[in-house]
């Protein structure tokens, strides 16, 4: 049989019961939808998260105290290894290609001004942080390149601090107490909003010297190192590990490069949209039930027309074909419906709630589609198989 | 060319047995017009069903033009079947979904022949059964004669050798039943042989060679010069 002349009998059948077909085809469209809707807030969930997380770029390397184990622990807990000082930041600027170190210290103080005060986030950085973060100033500059080991008491505000000690007055120049200590406010930062539930603008900036003296610390929590974009991580890593070793005689520090970090949250995030789109995958179930049904319904119907068939001359294959055909049919209607229908969710959905990530891939389109077919296979082949295996004989004497 | 040797037909129905056919012997030439009859359950469909490759008989021998179909498979029957045989049944069987035309063609689409070629000789066939005005209606737009007529053209597709027809007027009126008839026996004079089971006496003994199935035996068998 030619492949058009069986694509024209199976249609002629389907057409032959409209509302049937109809109402099959809604089962699956409504679960391809339903597919096609989940995975598209899915993916949208999982571009917005990684866009949080790169715009600080994607070149940046973390450096922290303490080896860690491959049982997620850290040695560094017995105290054994050398903490990460200022001279190991210094050390690492040498590296080529590297753009900026920063040496980060963080804990929490109360900053006052005015006679208003407030408990933030205290950060202890450099003068390179604002490009290894790509995170600038609003007014003024950020913290000078002074000599990381005696920086002068400057202060650097994020956005919500400042309007909250200074409101629309101008904060520049103004002396503020941090922990106690007094600082010079030298520039305010531009507004970052939260981010993964931490708020950056809460925050205010000193040198990391001053940090580390505030918070009575011997040594760093983190060195951040920004290397130029296109140079290969791989040969900054070896260059970081083996600058380090030298200087503390074994590897007791862990490298976290930003790759890495995206590469473990992509994973947890496609395992996110996968489950969503597992949860769609139910009601295709409901669907699949509906194709079967439809289809041993057919079987039944057109009994002497099988038994015809077979007198005729066609194989057991023919009819089989014919009547998987008709499922796949029908589930490729469902699955195209089911696409529009759920693209067109995921953009009704955008427009209702902009703040809600909606993504919708093609290859999940491509997916869908391939899925529908497939359940139209799964869901066709008992019906067919029983139509293929009747004897002819007792077929064509059905009525 | 049709050699029934020793054929048994044996249905088992629970724990009883019925002997549909038994130890049938029959042999049928070429172009030969035979009318078979008898009482209803006397296994006269059984015999042509197993005579067109429908059924297999449960012992005996069956050669269709010296090769034995007994030891066929499946798929080699219905190839057999498509190219050798064609049916008329009583309820016409035609596809209501499919237009005359195409319920015409349905054997050379299973055949795999080009859409052209087999619109061409359906169309001729039809034309020749004077149903040339109704290439697009559909059975349930059509008589019951014409619905017999167009089963009739889709059975001569395929240029078979046979053509066996279980009960063909069943469900006709007198009229159109001899129209039925009389196109069958046209095409028997283009040489092929037709085989037509029937309850009507008058229909039976117009065909050259009348059987009498009693029992499932065949107890007479006569031939009219
Ligand atoms: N599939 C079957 N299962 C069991 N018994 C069957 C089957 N088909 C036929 N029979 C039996 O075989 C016998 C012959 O049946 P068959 O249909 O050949 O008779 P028939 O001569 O064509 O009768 P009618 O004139 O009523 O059509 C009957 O007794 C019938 O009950
Ligand atoms: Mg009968």
């Amino acid at each position: 049989m030619n492949t058009p002349d069986f694509i024209r009998l199976t249609l002629t059948a389907i057409t032959a019961h409209r509302l049937r077909t109809a109402l099959t085809v809604l089962g699956i469209s409504i679960g391809i939808a339903a597919v096609v809707l989940l995975t598209s807030i899915g993916e949208g969930i999982h571009r917005f998260v990684l866009s949080e997380f790169t715009q600080f770029g994607t070149t940046i390397i973390g450096i922290n105290p303490g080896k860690a184990t491959t049982a997620g622990g850290s040695i560094g807990v017995f105290g054994t290894e050398r903490p990460l000082t200022i001279d190991d930041a210094l050390a690492l600027q040498r590296i080529p290609n590297v753009q900026a170190v920063v040496p980060v210290v963080q804990g929490n103080a109360e900053v006052e001004a005015k006679g208003r005060g407030r408990r933030t986030t205290v950060y202890g950085v450099t003068s390179g942080f604002p490009e290894a973060f790509r995170f600038d100033t609003a007014i003024g500059k950020f913290l000078p390149a002074d000599d990381p080991q005696a920086p002068r008491a400057l202060a650097v505000l994020g956005d919500k601090l400042r309007t909250e000690l200074f409101g629309n007055e101008n904060p520049m120049g103004q002396r503020i107490r941090i922990g106690g200590d007094r600082y010079r406010v030298v520039g305010a930062m531009q507004p970052k909003g939260q981010i993964l539930g931490f708020d950056l603008d809460d925050t205010v900036y000193i040198p990391t010297r001053r940090a580390m003296q505030m918070f009575n610390r011997e040594s760093l929590m983190e060195i951040d190192v920004m290397y130029r974009e296109g140079t290969a991580e791989k040969i900054i890593v070896k260059d970081i590990k083996r600058i380090l070793q030298a200087r503390h005689g074994k590897e007791d520090f862990t490298i976290t490069t930003q790759q890495q970090m995206l590469d473990v949250l992509s994973s947890v995030l496609n395992i996110l949209t996968f489950a969503v789109g597992a949860l769609g995958g139910i009601s295709l179930l409901v669907g699949a039930v509906g194709i079967a049904t439809i289809m041993t319904m057919a079987v039944r119907e057109r009994t002497a027309e099988i038994g015809l068939l077979r007198a005729l001359g066609a194989h057991q294959k023919q009819v089989l074909t014919l009547f998987l055909g008709e499922a796949v049919v029908l589930a490729a209607i469902g699955g195209f419906v089911g696409l529009a229908i759920g693209v067109l969710g995921a953009q009704l959905l955008h427009m209702a709630l902009p703040a809600m990530p909606v993504h919708t891939p093609w290859i999940y389109v491509v997916f869908a589609e391939a899925l529908a077919i497939s359940i139209g296979l799964l869901a066709g082949v008992l019906p067919a198989r029983h139509a293929a295996a009747m004897d002819p004989v007792t077929a064509l004497r059905a009525e | 060319m049709i050699e029934l040797q020793q054929i048994n037909r044996i249905f088992t129905v629970g724990d009883q047995q019925v002997h549909a056919l038994d130890h049938v012997d029959l042999s049928i030439q070429s172009g030969e017009y035979l009318s078979i009859m008898g009482p209803s359950g006397s296994g006269k469909s059984t015999l042509l069903n197993i005579i067109g490759l429908l059924d297999r008989p449960t012992s005996g021998t069956y050669l269709l033009e010296q090769h034995n179909v007994t030891s066929m498979n499946d798929d080699t029957l219905a190839h057999t079947r498509r190219n050798k045989i064609g049916f008329v049944f009583q309820f016409f069987q035609l596809l209501p979904r499919l237009t005359a035309l195409e319920n015409v063609e349905l054997p050379m689409v299973l055949e795999g022949i080009p859409p052209a070629e087999r619109r061409q000789a359906a169309t001729e066939t039809l034309n020749t059964m004077g149903l040339g005005e109704r290439l697009h209606h559909r059975p349930d737009q059509l008589s019951g004669g014409q619905r017999q007529r167009v089963a009739i053209a889709r059975a001569t597709i395929m240029k078979p050798a046979v053509i066996l027809a279980d009960e063909p007027t069943g469900n006709l009126d007198r009229h159109s039943g001899k129209d039925v008839i009389e196109l069958l026996e046209q095409l028997n004079k283009t040489n092929m042989t037709l085989i037509i089971v029937t309850h009507d006496p008058e229909i039976g003994l117009r065909a050259t060679r009348q059987i009498r199935m009693v029992d499932g035996r065949v107890m007479e068998d006569n031939h009219k010069r």
